[in-house]
């Protein structure tokens, strides 16, 4: 088996809940899945079960042909990178501190550190002098979001799991941030699960697009097939942004 | 004798009870932080038991001082006349400010910030001392100065039993009906208090994190 990540059967309850539903699906090296869907619709959940922060309720989850269940949580999650919304960096470290926070775990020595958080802050366009000693709360949103990839990067794992995380900038910021991101993604080579709600975004990252629903999987299929396809919650994501453009065309 | 000329011919014991009384209250609240520190670490991990502890802090907060004190004497080992039975007492009052703030400091460090450590990689351990321990600091030193203060003034209350300290001026004053001899513990004690929570007011916004 070749894929990265494999989903079999998962099934995730919390209480008496299924958040999670019949959930299959591969993910091939240096491939981008997308998953999209409303909130609520399972798609964080399914993130988090790759990193093992939550356990399968049935079924399994293999990332790198082993099941998450039977790896070390810590080493799994030392070998994936993770980025969220709100960017999550610890208030209390400077941005070099955030940035270089696995490799430190992972007890490299202070000089390669520095040499690879430099590497990795200039590679998401922020200048090392100027940055690296600022703390989060002097930094832009953009800017939050930059050191969480940055973060994210930095022990160069070779998969990174992405929950919105550009979700809570403005749009010019977030389009700025987006087109960035996206020669970052084509240079790395990385295979990637992102998760949004903004169907813009899933066509900008996505090789695959993954529509969830409910706590299914509804559908995973090439932009193309995504964009043919008549499913009505496919159609019900395509429609505003077909009327937007409408919209824009009639002005 | 007014409250000035009785300060000037008692300075050495007024000194040495002010020592007696920041020595009870001081103590106390170290033995208060070493045990309600790690309880309320330990509630943040076990949030069922959070309740429970809780609730038990406060009532023990509930007590009248007076009457924990006379609870205390006839106990073997913890009770008896003298300072170890007040210290007994101080310190259950000042376990609830520092379990509390322990328990609200961790629980309050953003959820994001917590996720990223755990996605990361972070351990348990890892993601208490070099995460949620930090940003709690400011809060966890708060109640401890909470702590610290309450002890002064409780602490008055420990020369009932013998344990010294400057409330002995206010018990003897209160027997005398001598208001100079009231004024002589009352108003050192007070002034301690406030100076007290003064300095432990600037380091706790040393510590606070930045931002």
């Amino acid at each position: 088996m070749n894929a990265v990540i494999s989903f079999r059967d998962v099934r995730y309850a919390a209480g008496n809940t299924d958040l999670l539903r019949d959930l299959s699906f591969e993910v091939e090296p240096g491939e981008t899945i997308v998953l999209l869907g409303r909130s609520g619709s399972g798609k964080t959940t399914t993130l988090r079960l790759i990193n093992h922060l939550l356990a399968p309720t049935s079924g399994d989850v293999f990332v790198n042909g082993t099941a998450t269940r039977k790896w070390d949580p810590i080493r799994l999650r030392r070998g994936i990178g993770y980025v969220i919304q709100e960017a999550g960096l610890f208030p209390h470290y400077t941005v070099r501190q955030n940035v270089g926070l696995v490799p430190s775990l992972e007890k490299w020595d202070r000089l390669r550190i520095e040499k690879r958080v430099e590497e990795v802050l200039a590679l998401v366009g922020l200048d090392p002098a100027q940055f690296a000693g600022r703390y989060p709360h002097e930094l832009s949103g953009g800017q939050r979001q930059r050191v969480g990839v940055a973060r994210a990067l930095c022990a160069d794992p070779p998969i990174l799991l992405l929950d919105e995380p550009f979700g809570a900038l403005d749009p010019v910021t977030r389009a700025e941030v987006q087109d960035e991101f996206q020669s970052l993604q084509l240079r790395l080579g990385k295979t990637l699960v992102f998760v949004t709600h903004d169907i813009a975004e899933a066509f900008l990252f996505g090789s695959r697009i993954g529509l969830m629903k409910d706590g299914r999987l509804l559908l995973l299929a090439s932009k193309e097939e995504f964009r043919a396809s008549q499913h009505p919650e496919v159609v019900s994501f395509l429609r505003p942004v077909r009327d937007r453009m409408e919209m824009l065309n009639r002005i | 004798m007014n409250l000035t000329e009785f300060l000037q011919n008692n300075g050495q014991e007024l000194l040495v009870l002010t020592l007696q009384h920041l020595f009870l209250a001081g103590l106390s609240t170290l033995i208060a932080a070493s045990i309600g520190i790690p309880a309320g670490i330990f509630l943040t991990r076990k949030p069922r038991w959070g309740k429970l502890v809780l609730g038990m802090a406060n009532v023990v907060q509930t007590i009248p001082s007076p009457a924990l004190l006379g609870f205390l004497i006839p106990l073997p080992f913890l009770g008896g006349i003298g300072a170890r039975s007040a210290i007994v007492a101080l310190v259950l009052y000042s376990l609830l400010p520092i379990i509390r703030n322990t328990y609200s400091g961790i629980t309050g460090v953003d959820p994001a910030v917590r996720e990223a450590g755990r996605g990361m990689g972070m351990t348990g351990h890892q993601l208490l001392l070099q995460v949620e321990l930090p940003l709690a600091s400011s809060v966890i030193f708060a109640g401890v100065r909470v702590a610290m203060v309450l002890s002064i003034g409780v602490a008055t209350i420990a020369a009932m039993i013998g344990a010294g300290g400057l409330g002995m001026y206010i018990f003897r004053g209160v027997s005398m009906v001598d208001n100079t001899l009231i004024l002589a513990g009352a108003v050192p004690a007070a002034l301690l208090a406030i100076m007290t929570d003064f300095v432990l007011g600037r380091i706790e916004k040393k510590i606070s994190p930045k931002h």
